[in-house]
């Protein structure tokens, strides 16, 4: 192990320098700088979100901004539903992702024989290659009518777009939580087991609790996936930019998402106006409520910890 | 309630709750074929759409699609892959590596419909390439980075030390050592990477939806800097848009796409077992 | 070491990407070239785009050196896109505002409008819908949500869906002006917000037709009667009520009815100028008469 886990550096850095072309020198510094251009893409973005969206900020009132009505056409930017609208769907996804998801992993990881692993895992996966419009048109065709034959006014719900998001969220939460749940070692469950605890107490007691960290990890990409999401969103939450009264019935209310909103109106606007600016604004506010996601979720990974360490090399 | 009760209670919910998650999935795949199965033909792949969309195929939508996915190939790969091979190979442990990696990381939580917008001021209107396949390829492009990236990264560290030591030790300078010895090695790992990026790209909407995608062409686009229809905005605009729409060519568009993005899944599985089996370690 | 197996592939994956960028190289040069060959860029309004879409195909049979790429999104949308200078002809269900002008000419546009259909805009409900009759009055409070029961309009005790297109399309702006405020420029009601706003027309008929609860609007063209029901507008309580149709939208008897428009820079190519000629001309307005929608009358 201790072998495998060197860093590679110290062979390669000790390369013999004699004999190196100008060529060499120069495929190097390339992918030296091809290998930070990473950086420099996300902040290109972001500046050029910042740069389009902050006349918006700048222009209109706080006030206004964040206030009840969305109508562009009458000047109206009152970015609160569109944020209720995303707030609302994405909870309610991963409420019903999460514990489907964990419950699956741990099927999986646990208690379902190799065989039937191997099916269903593949099949998850698929789950993940669909794209986002085949499951808006059967959403919007085939699930709508169905939400609305059990009693809701309209199909075209907050609860809707919640549904298929949650289908979309799991393959993300399910593989995060069995990376989890791999982790915790075996000694912890083989230590339980000799205790005489059942299988299901050995889980719900050792193992879960010990691939906490990891299940928060899963909630958080979940909720990042989630918010994302736009075409299937567009096509089944009616875009309605309300915030539906309390009384009423939230989850089978119609909602306008922010997403949906810059792909419904993102074409219409002239360049350079207000209402461009603002949609720029929301998709820096996408970037930012992301960006923000997926570092925590890094850093409580480790992934932006510096060098991967090498997988076993030997043999 | 004995213990061993609840155990069995406890295992048959968790069986019920899978099979939850498993069953739609199924349910969903096996519709759109069972739809759109009928529609699908020899002249649904090969003609051009007629009458208003109504009649025909969607040969331009496939076409475009396959159009658009090489070129995103075409801008990811060699950016990528050279990120992997610093990120592999060069990349010391040290501060900017760990920005690369959380750029990364973030890169890939980028909203598609955030990529549409950056693309759309990026590339349609800055750079004035207008809403073209250039413009769509590029946007495209950056979105797959991570996902080529990380995999590459992976194939390329998951290449024995001793290919490393040996060629080092035999003269190779370390450029040649990677170009020669890992590259190949790690080339199998890299293709699934970048098949299942592709396969990502090829089915998106929202990026495309402002920076390329065309509602319909009379022809085939001539040029990169031309327009193209592509198939997931194809089914949206026949899904939402096109009065007097069939059924049956809806969900044979939805089956296209679909068999489209999941072969591209199904080869680079393929791929990587195919190559495993060649491999000398 | 022995023989590597994986050269190969890394050579069939060099050739791939020469290939590719040889390709890439070529299609450069051809639209470098093409120039004039290039299609004629036509975006727009949602209303005209399946029109402009049956405009294209038929010119095309007639004209096959011409080609025409018609995209939708929106009257919004195409005029935005002559502003910006990336379209040729936007097609648009409403005039261009005046700022809309004005940013078009400090682009260096000076957008020029052609009328080239003329649209009934049909109400329409579901087929098990019992009411059949409104007022433009009663349609303005249903729409502002000041109604929001069916049976205070002579339906069923339910609930009221509104159906609406998306604010960045013409027929939402007209049926905004005329209908919710009554054609009265001070009024400054809006669309209740509980309104689905559909992307698109299709979206409005396919809510309607599955909804018992809806009521939308859209362009007669888009309506199915066998799938959704009309409703016979009356412009204030003594007046008849009409119901839409190519002769009563050209007669000018049916409340609601618009024109449709075309725009392009001043002074277009050729092609275009030939292209919209046609349109207006009777072989153009045959397949607008064909589509559902009102022909222009002849001069």
């Amino acid at each position: 192990m201790a072998v495998a886990n060197e860093p590679a550096s110290s062979p390669l850095a000790t390369a013999p320098a004699p004999g190196r072309r100008w060529g060499e020198v120069i495929i190097e510094s390339i992918i030296k700088i091809a290998g930070v251009s990473v950086i420099f893409i996300v902040g290109f973005i972001f500046l050029f979100l910042l740069w389009e969206g902050l006349p918006a900020i700048l222009d209109i009132p706080l006030r206004q901004l964040f206030g009840p009505q969305w109508y562009p056409i009458e000047e109206h930017f009152g970015l609160l539903p569109l944020l209720f609208g995303s707030l609302l769907v994405t909870v309610v996804a991963v409420l019903i992702a999460l514990p489907l998801g964990i419950t699956t992993a741990i099927y999986l990881g646990e208690i379902a024989p190799p065989w039937l692993r191997d099916i269903l895992k593949p099949i998850i996966e698929i789950l993940a290659g669909i794209p986002s419009i085949v499951l808006g048109f059967l959403g919007w065709i085939a699930l709508a009518p169905l939400i609305q034959t059990m009693g809701a006014p309209t199909g075209l719900t907050a609860f809707t777009g919640a549904l298929i998001l949650a289908y979309m969220a799991l393959p993300t939460i399910i593989s995060i939580a069995e990376d989890a749940l791999y982790a915790v070692p075996r000694e912890y469950r083989d230590g339980a087991l000799a205790i005489g605890a059942t299988q299901w107490q050995t889980i719900w007691r050792v193992v879960v609790p010990a691939a906490r960290s990891g299940m928060l990890i899963a909630v958080m990409l979940g909720i990042g996936r989630a918010i994302g999401e736009t075409m299937a969103v567009l096509m089944v939450t009616g875009n309605a930019a309300n915030i539906p009264a309390f009384s009423e019935n939230w989850l089978f209310s119609p909602v306008r998402t922010m997403t949906a909103t810059i792909a419904a109106e993102m074409g219409e606007v002239a360049q350079g106006s207000t209402h461009y600016h603002v949609l720029y604004a929301i998709g820096l506010l996408l970037f930012l409520i992301t960006l923000a996601i997926n570092s925590l979720a890094a850093r409580l990974i480790g992934v932006s910890g510096g060098r991967r360490s090498r997988p076993g090399g030997s043999l | 309630m004995t213990r061993q009760q609840t155990h069995r209670i406890a295992i048959t919910v968790m069986t019920i709750v899978s099979a939850i998650v498993v069953i739609p999935i199924i349910m969903v795949i096996g519709y759109v074929i069972w739809m759109g199965i009928s529609a699908v033909n020899w002249e649904f792949l090969t003609q051009a759409p007629r009458n208003g969309m109504t009649e025909g195929g969607i040969m331009p939508a496939i076409v475009g699609t396959v159009i658009l996915t090489l070129g995103t190939a075409i801008v990811s790969m060699p950016l990528s892959i050279a990120t992997a091979i610093y990120l592999a190979e060069y990349a010391g442990d040290n501060r900017v590596t760990r920005w690369v990696r959380l750029a990364m990381v973030n890169l890939a939580g980028i909203p598609s419909i955030v990529y549409g917008l950056f693309g759309l001021g990026a590339f349609v209107l800055f750079a004035g390439f207008g809403t073209s396949i250039i413009a769509g390829s590029l946007t495209l492009g950056i979105m797959t980075m991570p996902v080529v990236i990380s995999t590459s990264e992976e194939a390329i560290l998951a290449v024995p030390q001793q290919f490393r030591t040996v060629s080092l030790s035999l003269g190779a300078s370390k450029w040649q050592t990677i170009w020669h010895q890992i590259l190949p090695q790690a080339l199998p790992g890299i293709l699934t990477g970048m098949i299942l990026g592709l396969g990502r790209a090829a089915g998106e909407t929202a990026p495309i939806l402002f920076t390329v995608a065309a509602f319909y062409l009379p022809q085939l686009p001539q040029s990169i800097f031309d327009q193209t229809m592509a198939l997931p905005y194809h089914l949206y605009v026949i899904a939402t848009q096109v009065p007097g729409m069939p059924v049956s060519i809806q969900y044979g568009t939805a089956l296209v796409l679909l068999g489209f993005v999941l072969s591209l899944t199904l080869i680079a599985s393929l791929v990587r077992t195919f190559m495993r089996r060649q491999r000398e370690w | 070491m022995p023989r590597r197996p994986s050269i190969a592939i890394c050579l069939l994956l060099l050739l791939t990407a020469l290939a590719l960028s040889a390709c890439s190289r070529t299609a450069d040069a051809a639209g470098a070239q093409a120039g004039t060959g290039r299609a004629i860029q036509n975006k727009g309004s949602d209303t005209l785009v399946n029109l402009a879409l049956a405009w294209a195909e038929q010119y095309r049979v007639e004209h096959p050196d011409i080609s025409i790429a018609v995209t939708g999104g929106g009257s919004g949308t195409g005029i935005a896109a002559l502003i910006n200078g990336t379209v040729d002809i936007a097609n648009a269900s409403r005039v261009m505002k005046d700022d809309e002008i004005a940013e078009a000419q400090a682009n260096g546009i000076d957008p020029q409008e052609y009328v080239v259909a003329i649209d009934a805009l049909a109400v329409i409900v579901n087929k098990d819908n019992p009411v059949s009759e409104l007022t433009i009055d009663q349609l303005a409070d249903i729409f502002t949500g000041r109604v929001r029961n069916w049976k205070e309009v002579g339906g069923l005790d339910e609930p009221i869906i509104l159906v609406s297109r998306e604010s960045n399309s013409g027929t939402h702006v007209y049926f905004l002006e005329e209908v919710v405020r009554k054609g009265d420029k001070e009024n400054k009601d809006v669309f209740a917000r509980q309104t689905l706003l559909m992307p698109s027309s299709v979206g409005i008929t396919s809510e309607v037709k599955r909804n018992p609860h809806a009521i939308g609007y859209d362009g007669l063209g888009y309506v199915d009667t066998n799938t959704e029901k009309l409703i016979a507008v009356a412009k204030d309580a003594g007046s008849p009520f009409v119901l839409p149709s190519v002769a009563t939208g050209a007669d000018g008897t049916y409340p609601i009815a618009r024109d449709l428009y075309v725009y392009t820079d001043k002074s277009p190519s050729q092609a275009i100028t030939d292209y919209l000629t046609w349109i207006t001309g009777p072989e153009g307005q045959a397949i607008v008469a064909k589509l559902g929608f009102v022909p222009i009358a002849k001069e």
